[in-house]
């Protein structure tokens, strides 16, 4: 209980002590890893409602090149070209909504994962408006207009990782709510009983629709944040290999719970920069870790806490209790 | 004009012989085992690199090498269905990850083995071509020949095991209902791992003669896999007769759109159309609707 109280506060100060403390490429770290948590989470709610999506990373550079776009060509603030990347990706999502709900399962996966590629390969086959295979470059930096003093440019390392900070936890905030409002309640059932739930009056199609736009919202959110931090997006950037790195984050997490993918993406893209030298086996050290964790940690990392107490509590009732009473020697 | 169609048919058949080859392994892990094995295309890369390595490199004839591919990579799969996929048998997504997982190390395995842009050129093993009489534009390249003669025979002879002897008898059983399957003796572990060696075997041989063929490289599973499940998605999961006139279909929509445009917008069109194929007949050509 007092781990639970004192890890708000500690973890607040390390996330406002930690851009001062460290050199400038693990502030590019840093302020990716903030993105990947808003893209993790997010993703936690499509899969909530029972389907893996294989279109998320590309939904997130939906969110991307919109902002870019705006930005660049239609020259909107970049601070407003945000909630309009996020509106712009949840219209996509919509779009698609319809065809995707109408499979399940391997179905499901398969036709995300050909939407997304059909979208991806739209960016690169039309110079204009997404620039083709080279993408979209020179992205503006976010400024703030401050009355009476004139503008400021977010886009130094620092003020970024900031916004990043404020925007990442409003958007874990608003997905917090929404999984312990009465919608996130009635999203679980569909996940663990949906044929129960249709017969309950439950309209899972809307269920599922609404939970997959709104995922996409946040993931346009993450993608426009990427684009406006570093400047050039480009269709590779969110391919295949990098929803295969969500899913892995997602996964080594766990799903059960809402900290779960966060635990799964800040643990292994710290461990990620630990084998920094190691650039060409990193694949396979993921494909390892991945395999380990669904065989002998199918809950993610985040049943870790159950799996020691767990053990744990056998040790204490092996060694507490009297041999002679023991059922196993008794049996023989 | 005729001529530029009959030749890119002729592409669209090679194409599609090799696509039915992938494909048609892919419906029968999922078939038998409920896995979708994202490292199919990984299996196809390992066919190619031990053709790379022993005929290319240690000059073995170029048949020779071809078998000696698909009996590694048989070997190869039937050591993922044992170790990776049998401990999550009833678990589709588990199966899914695990094969991810197999990606990512095939993956860095095939990296190690031989960098990441070294050019593996592997010169065709029958070289020259034959001129089609009539046509004096069109040409048959030997080693395309060589991938729809290998192909067409091998699909057939898979085709001949499933509906003539036994071991396909089995395996169709454990496909139609895993569970009345084992309720007559029928062992499922070991049927998976036939279905397993047998698909692993017929990817590692496409992989081995489309090696001369294409740009041998750690990433060349990619393209390959895309193009199979659009097919195996059209054809609908599990029906190998669909698998086969989806590639079909789609080679010859993909070749032609490629030879009169450009690639990517035949990869878009392609997608699009298995979109379209879904939203109509969400279990595809010749498919039928899953159990609950």
């Amino acid at each position: 209980m007092n781990v639970a109280r004192w890890l708000g506060p500690i973890v607040a100060i390390v996330i406002a002590a930690l851009p001062f403390a460290v050199k400038a490429y693990q502030l590019d770290f840093l302020i990716f890893l903030l993105i990947n948590v808003i893209v993790v989470v997010s993703y936690r709610l499509v899969t909530i409602t029972g389907e893996w999506s294989l279109s998320h990373v590309v939904i997130m550079g939906v969110g991307a090149y919109a902002s870019a776009i705006g930005t660049k060509q239609l020259g909107l603030p970049v601070l407003a070209a945000m909630p309009i990347a996020g509106l712009v990706s949840a219209l996509i999502a919509y779009v698609l909504s319809f065809p995707l709900f109408r499979m399940k399962g391997f179905y499901f996966l398969i036709g995300s994962f050909a939407a997304g590629e059909a979208i991806r390969l739209t960016w690169s086959r039309f110079r204009f408006p997404f620039g083709g295979p080279k993408g979209i470059t020179m992205i503006p930096a976010p400024e703030l207009p401050i009355p009476g003093f004139g503008t400021v440019s977010l886009g130094t390392p620092v003020i970024y990782y900031f916004m990043t900070v404020v925007i990442v936890v409003l958007c874990l905030w608003v997905m917090y709510r929404l999984e312990r409002s009465k919608i996130g309640l009635t999203l679980e059932a569909i996940h663990w009983k949906d044929v129960l739930a249709e017969s309950v009056g439950i309209d899972t199609w809307r269920y599922r629709t609404l939970s997959f736009v709104t995922a996409s919202f946040f993931a346009g959110i993450g993608g426009s944040l990427l684009g406006h931090y570093i400047g050039t997006i480009n269709p590779d950037r969110f391919g295949m290999e990098s929803m295969l790195y969500v899913l892995v984050w997602t996964i080594v997490g766990g799903t059960r719970t809402f900290y779960g993918p966060i635990i799964g993406v800040v643990v292994l893209s710290i461990l990620d920069e630990v084998f920094r030298g190691l650039a060409e086996l990193r694949p396979a050290l993921y494909g390892v870790l991945l395999i380990a964790t669904m065989r002998f940690l199918p809950d993610g990392l985040e049943s870790l806490p159950e799996v020691f107490s767990m053990a744990r509590g056998r040790l204490r009732t092996r060694t507490d209790r009297p041999p002679a009473a023991s059922p196993d020697v008794s049996a023989e | 004009m005729v001529e530029l169609v009959l030749q890119t048919s002729i592409n669209a058949l090679v194409a599609a012989s090799f696509i039915a080859l992938i494909a048609v392994g892919l419906v029968l892990i999922f078939g038998v085992m409920r896995i979708v094995n994202f490292a199919h295309g990984e299996l196809f890369m390992a066919g190619a690199y031990v053709v790379w390595y022993l005929y290319a490199q240690q000059s073995w004839p170029f048949p020779l090498a071809v078998i000696a591919a698909g009996v590694a990579v048989c070997a190869l799969g039937m050591a993922m269905e044992r170790l990776l996929f049998r401990p999550m048998r009833g678990n589709q997504l588990g199966g899914l990850i695990m094969s991810v997982g197999a990606l990512f190390i095939l993956q860095v395995g095939a990296v190690q083995i031989g960098g990441v842009n070294l050019m593996k050129h592997v010169p065709p093993a029958v070289p020259g071509a034959i001129a089609i009489p009539g046509f004096e534009g069109v040409s048959v390249p030997g080693q395309r020949l060589v991938v729809i003669g290998v192909s067409v025979t091998l699909l057939c002879l898979t085709w001949l095991l499933l509906h003539r002897t036994k071991v396909g008898w089995a395996l169709r059983a454990c496909a139609q209902d895993p569970e009345a399957a084992s309720l007559q003796g029928i062992s499922i572990n070991r049927y998976a791992l036939v279905a397993m060696g047998l698909s692993a075997a017929l990817a590692g041989v496409a992989g081995g003669i489309m090696a001369p063929l294409v740009r041998v490289g750690p990433y060349m599973g990619h393209s390959v896999i895309v193009t199979a499940f659009i097919v195996i998605i059209v054809g609908g999961v599990g029906s190998v007769e669909g698998a086969v006139l989806a590639a079909v279909l789609y080679s010859f929509l993909d070749t032609f759109i490629t030879t009169f445009f450009d690639g990517s917008l035949a990869t878009i069109v392609g997608l699009v159309v298995m979109m379209l194929v879904l939203v109509v007949r969400p279990t595809g050509i010749l498919g039928t609707a899953e159990k609950v």
